[in-house]
């Protein structure tokens, strides 16, 4: 059994531990209190977006004006591009690496074909450049602050590889965040745009469009884009100080329980070590008489 | 159908705005100002950068509005707009400090694209604070330049 000063030694450490992990709970709990707000806050926009372009969907678009509409071309893949989302830091418990798995699954079997990544996030970006995959850019370092104007490059990548006929496909891989204990890596096409179902009330109508039609949908679907990337991102940063937070949590919990028990087994050694003193006492003391 | 619209004003961050009963909105189009009834026909229409006013029970609310969609469809109006705020959030020590700071930009003329971005931010400058300065005095409804109803 190890010395009674080692054990203690042992304690003052796990309960040094103990307080990090503890403190990096709470600052998980109060970053995703406030990212989970962000992600409801932004769910208008994005709803309407997609009212607004469920309803225009009814237009009818005919072969030669959707030419003018790259966003819109579908074509055979062959290459695609995936915008790979995941956090910079790590002690998420198993998030990246659900995320990082369900992204090679993709790229391995799904796509088909090569597949170009654009990591926002460090780990995703480490993760696939050590499995030697291209990564053609990257983005990180981005925060909890994220807004729309922060994800435009991003999205620019990926719309001008699209545009420019050298990825037929993106598609969007992150953490959608379902609660604080469910977090679930998700695959979405975002390129070319599926043009969402018109509703029941959008088939009849005749709209008006300033200045016209090709204006407002050239406008319209690169923020439908924007829009998608940008609620995955916040999603994401949801899940990640979700895992963290629970990660961290059960930390804690471990530390404490690594506490108890070596603090059992200090008593065990510091009683072994009285009763021995006591032993040797009483010995001495026969030897003497 | 109501002879009132239901307005909603949407960004990325927040609803800004989110009224029923609302008498009459004019919005700053792509091609110029344009202002909304009820009963109005379906629209879509972008924005530019301009003041938006809404009109509700007589009394006039301005907001400052950065680009971004209008929708109008029956007696609801849908506005997806990339950045907007009311009137009476606009900070004008700080947007009067933007817009000299964007000013001296455009003057000392850096480099192509910088100046474009030193001209836009000057304009959004000179727009929150023309319509910052303007809370104070509340006129009636319906006067305005460029109100072009249809």
């Amino acid at each position: 059994m190890a010395s009674p000063r080692e054990i203690r030694r042992r304690i003052r450490s796990v309960r040094n531990i103990s307080q990090i992990t503890r403190a990096m709970e709470m600052v998980a709990a109060s970053r995703l209190r406030r990212a989970q707000n962000r992600v409801v806050a932004s769910r208008p926009y994005s709803e309407r977006l997609r009212d607004m372009i469920a309803d225009l969907a009814a237009i009818e678009i005919d072969a030669e004006a959707l030419a003018q509409f790259p966003l819109l071309t579908q074509r055979e893949v062959k290459k695609t591009a995936a915008i790979l989302i995941t956090p910079d830091k790590g002690l998420t418990g198993a998030l990246n690496s659900n995320i990082l798995r369900r992204a090679s699954r993709f790229v391995l079997n799904e796509a088909g074909g090569p597949v170009e990544i654009v990591a926002a996030g460090r780990k995703g970006r480490d993760f696939m450049v050590r499995s030697r995959q291209s990564v053609v850019a990257e983005f990180s370092g981005m925060g909890d602050n994220v807004s729309l104007d922060d994800i435009r490059p991003l999205v620019g990548v990926a719309l001008s590889a699209f545009v420019a006929g050298e990825v037929d496909a993106v598609y969007l891989i992150y953490a959608r965040f379902v609660n604080t204990l469910q977090q679930v890596p998700e695959v979405h096409q975002i390129l070319p745009i599926v043009r969402p179902e018109a509703g029941a009330e959008g088939t009849y109508r005749d709209y008006i469009f300033e200045p016209n039609p090709a204006a407002v949908l050239n406008e319209l679907l690169p923020r439908y884009i924007e829009v998608q990337v940008y609620q995955a991102l916040l999603e994401s940063i949801a899940s990640e100080h979700s895992a963290r937070m629970v990660a961290m949590r059960n930390a804690s919990q471990n530390a404490k329980d690594l506490v108890s028990d070596l603090s059992l087994s200090l008593n065990k050694a510091r009683q072994a070590l009285i009763t021995q003193e006591v032993a040797e006492i009483s010995a001495g003391a026969n030897v003497g008489r | 159908m109501a002879d009132r619209l239901s307005v909603e004003i949407v960004t990325g961050e927040r609803v800004v705005y989110s009224e029923e009963g609302v008498e009459m909105v004019v919005a700053p189009g792509a091609d110029g100002a344009l202002g909304i009834l009820p009963h109005h026909a379906p629209l879509v229409t972008l924005l530019s950068a301009g003041e938006l006013r809404v009109t509700k029970g007589g009394q006039e609310r301005a907001l400052a509005v950065f680009g971004g969609f209008m929708e109008v469809t029956g007696d609801r109006v849908i506005i997806l707009a990339d950045s907007a705020e009311h009137a009476e959030e606009i900070d004008l020590a700080r947007a009067e400090e933007a817009r000299a700071r964007a000013a001296a930009a455009t003057a000392s003329g850096v480099a192509d694209g910088d100046l474009q971005s030193a001209a836009a931010s000057l304009r959004r400058a000179t727009i929150r604070l023309r319509i910052g300065q303007r809370r104070g005095g509340r006129r009636g409804p319906g006067v305005g330049p460029g109100n072009n109803e249809v």
